[in-house]
């Protein structure tokens, strides 16, 4: 059958740091567990995260971010996901993000939050138990 | 969560231009699953100039897109993006990179990008393209653009399925018989030798138009070869000037209209194939009279041919072909 739906992640990185190595492991382990990874490169603005979420229907939204500024560009991106109505879509954080700020992330939406060193099939798991069913 | 919403509220969402309606359609579409709502909209389609770009790996497509869009949204043209990349032959999951060279466009809420995976098909574009056009087309595009797998050589399944196909060559790739081999040459509407700030451009460029000299002129149609550096936007507006001749040469002459009906059938031979082999799937998950022809096709009791025509009904079961033992 032809209708074998597949799980949507795109991976976005925003804010000025242009660091991507790790978006791109994910990328690479993502696609490798089966899943379709919507790229859309450095330095992306939160509304240009949120179009780019919208227009490419993603189940899960992978936030990489090493500039430290995750305290400001996250809840901004998770302000405009929920003004599009799309607070269905699974948001997941990571990249640098100190132990201390993992909780108010989660507060304001982010559903896990991986650091350095995560094993990728974690990942894959964790987007396979948690994206919307459709 | 989201509740599951009705095929109505979602078709009126979307004749409301409602973006995200228009997006969870486009996912409908993509994974075969909207052949009722594919119905309901049919009728909204047809209005679309649809614009192939399709050419090798590295020659700069996703960045002609994203320049060509923008082009045309000064123009006052709504668009809409297909882009397709290949999916993991080995994983069945694909990295779908091309909005990394179109970020400048995505919040023009004139313009819509979509990212498809090939999903294992052949020919440079997935077997649900044809329907995400569709989809595109009826939500009110004026212009959709679809931009194929890096081709290699025989990737040509973009002809059948836009108004206005641009081939893109680059300096620097060698031999373009290359070219010659893949087919691309009957294909291009527009060449565009982009690169061109790269030696050996005006080199293509003589080759291209001398090939294209040698070929039979089908239409009415004489292909134009233009140069572009799309990174810098050089050669766009020539590209978008010509891309509109096409389509006002198209219109005058009739071959529009034949092109979307050769669209039109082409795709209703397609559902067709697709749901007969995913019928006749079933029927051989369920055993019986179909799982025993392919059984002895298996054993060699049964030539496939003969097999075939079983299957298709346009045989009753005989004796075996090969070897003569009766069926047990």
């Amino acid at each position: 059958m032809i209708s074998a739906q597949k799980i949507r992640v795109l991976i976005a990185k925003p804010g000025l740091d242009g660091h991507d190595r790790g978006a791109k492991v994910v990328a690479r382990a993502m696609r490798d567990a089966g899943m379709e990874v919507i790229y859309t490169g450095i330095r992306q603005t939160p509304k240009q995260i949120v179009e780019a979420t919208l227009q490419e229907d993603a189940d899960c939204l992978a936030i990489s971010i090493l500039s430290g500024a995750h305290g400001t560009l996250i809840p901004d991106i998770l302000r405009q996901l929920r003004e599009a109505k799309l607070d269905d879509v699974l948001v997941l954080a990571g990249g640098i993000i100190p132990a201390e700020d993992v909780s108010a992330l989660k507060a304001e939406g982010v559903r896990e939050v991986f650091g350095p060193g995560t094993d990728t099939r974690h990942v894959a798991e964790f987007i396979r138990e948690n994206v919307r069913k459709a | 969560m989201t509740p599951a919403r009705s095929d109505d509220e979602l078709l009126a969402r979307f004749r409301n231009e409602d973006r995200s309606a228009l997006a969870r359609l486009l996912s409908l579409a993509e994974n075969g699953r909207a052949a009722d709502l594919l119905d309901r909209i049919d009728g909204l389609t047809g209005r679309a100039h649809v614009i192939g770009v399709t050419g090798s790996a590295g020659v700069g497509k996703s960045t002609l897109v994203d320049r060509l869009a923008a082009a045309l949204r000064k123009r006052n043209r709504t668009v809409g993006v297909v882009c397709v990349d290949p999916s993991s032959p080995f994983t069945g999951g694909a990295v779908l990179g091309d909005r990394v060279r179109m970020s400048g466009l995505s919040v023009d809420p004139g313009i819509f990008i979509r990212s498809m995976s090939s999903r294992g098909a052949p020919g440079g574009l997935a077997r649900t393209t044809g329907d995400l056009i569709r989809v595109l087309d009826a939500f009110g595009k004026g212009v959709v653009i679809v931009e194929t797998v890096g081709v290699g050589q025989g990737e040509v399944e973009i002809a059948g399925m836009a108004d206005t196909v641009v081939v893109l060559e680059v300096p620097g790739l060698g031999d373009f018989i290359q070219a010659i081999k893949a087919g691309i040459l009957e294909i291009g509407d527009l060449f565009v030798v982009n690169k061109a700030d790269r030696p050996g451009a005006d080199e293509v460029r003589g080759h291209i138009e001398g090939m294209l000299e040698m070929s039979n002129d089908r239409s009415g149609w004489r292909p134009r070869v233009l140069t572009t550096v799309a990174s810098q936007g050089q050669g766009i507006a020539e590209l978008v000037d010509a891309i509109e001749s096409h389509h006002e040469h198209l219109c005058r002459s009739g071959s529009l209209e034949t092109r979307r009906r050769d669209r039109r059938e082409a795709e209703l031979r397609r559902i067709v194939q697709t749901e007969f082999l995913a019928r006749l799937d079933g029927e051989l998950a369920r055993g019986g009279e179909f799982a025993g022809v392919v059984a002895r096709v298996r054993e060699g009791r049964l030539s496939p041919h003969r097999g075939a025509e079983l299957l298709l009904g346009a045989r009753r079961p005989g004796p075996d072909t090969a070897g003569s033992r009766a069926p047990t």
